[in-house]
């Protein structure tokens, strides 16, 4: 019997209000839609949680200020000290991604951080903007972040091409770090529920196996959310203090 | 041999990527137990640490599986 397995059906975009501008394709699209939905998610989670503002949280003030504490503590201990003007942007990325990963994992719904082009576009973001800050702020001694101290002469030569390649390298391996662990995981959850769809009383064990995946899931939406935001952190360190 | 088959084998090829993040995985956790084990007062100092090291072993493979995806699907 021919197995109609169609796992990567699920990533299709579609256009739920097409939008054409002088030839250019802006239709509102499923992804939108979903990112929309985050975003809204996260407003709606800070402002009515903290509408209130009681010494004693509630428990949506409560996890408002939980998620602040969490990234102003990671941005405090790992981007160093000069690094508080640009939380906001850290716990930005964080949220998102996190509740673009969460909400991926609704039955039905899209995964927005499965697209390469959304999490390259964060990705291009951090990149772009380390590199400019710290251009900014050290000028012409930048350079000297790819000369790693205390290595002899004829090193270098080798050294500082290996260095600079895996600076440039960075914004690749952060986008397709997210982006391949959503597709992958989303990717075996859709392959073992078709087992499970085609294989009639021994389904059990599939969807047994999809379950535990499910699990994972959630634990790597989380988990890539607060890689994406800790390796922010840590190139804003190297960009700030150069080493 | 014609494309179609040959993507099937590059994508299982790039596939192998993945004993180096089960490796590396398996390492970190090891760790982990360890220095748990020799010094439970540590544990939230090691854990995100363990956290991190797991994020960045398992992208590795990924990046394997990434290659194997690209091979099958967009070319």
């Amino acid at each position: 019997m021919a197995l109609e397995l169609h796992p990567l059906e699920q990533f299709k975009i579609e256009p739920l209000i097409p939008i054409h501008i002088g030839g250019l394709d802006v239709s509102y699209t499923n992804a939108a839609l979903f990112m929309t939905v985050a975003v809204l998610l996260i407003t709606a989670l800070l402002v009515l949680g903290t509408r209130r503002g009681a010494l004693v949280p509630s428990r949506w003030q409560s996890v408002a200020e939980m998620s602040y504490e969490f990234v102003a503590d990671m941005v405090e201990t790992n981007a160093g000290h000069g690094a508080e003007p640009y939380f906001p942007f850290v716990f930005t990325l964080f949220m998102f991604v996190l509740f673009a990963n969460f909400l991926g994992l609704i039955p039905y719904s899209y995964t927005v951080t499965s697209q390469i082009i959304v999490t390259f576009a964060l990705a291009a973001a951090v990149f772009i903007g380390v590199t400019i800050i710290g251009l900014v702020k050290h000028g012409a001694h930048f350079s000297r972040l790819f000369v790693p101290e205390g290595v002899p002469i004829i090193l270098l030569l080798l050294l500082v091409p290996i260095e600079l390649l895996s600076y440039c390298i960075r914004p690749f391996t952060l986008s397709i770090r997210l982006f391949a662990n959503m597709l992958a995981g989303h990717t075996m959850l859709a392959i073992f529920g078709g087992f499970a769809a085609s294989v009639g009383l021994l389904a059990i064990f599939p969807v047994a196996l999809d379950v535990a995946i499910f699990a994972l899931e959630v634990l790597v939406a989380a988990l890539q959310a607060y890689v994406f935001a800790i390796l922010t952190c840590l190139y804003l360190r190297d960009a700030l203090h150069l080493h | 041999m014609d494309l179609a088959s040959a993507k099937m084998i590059g994508a299982g090829l790039a596939c192998i990527a993945l004993v180096g993040a089960g490796i590396g995985i398996g390492n970190v956790f090891a760790s982990l137990i360890s220095a748990v084990a020799r010094n439970p007062a540590a544990q939230p100092q090691v854990q995100p640490f363990a956290f991190l090291g797991f994020a960045l072993a398992e992208a590795t493979g990924l990046f394997g599986l990434a290659i194997a995806f690209l091979i099958l699907f967009v070319f």
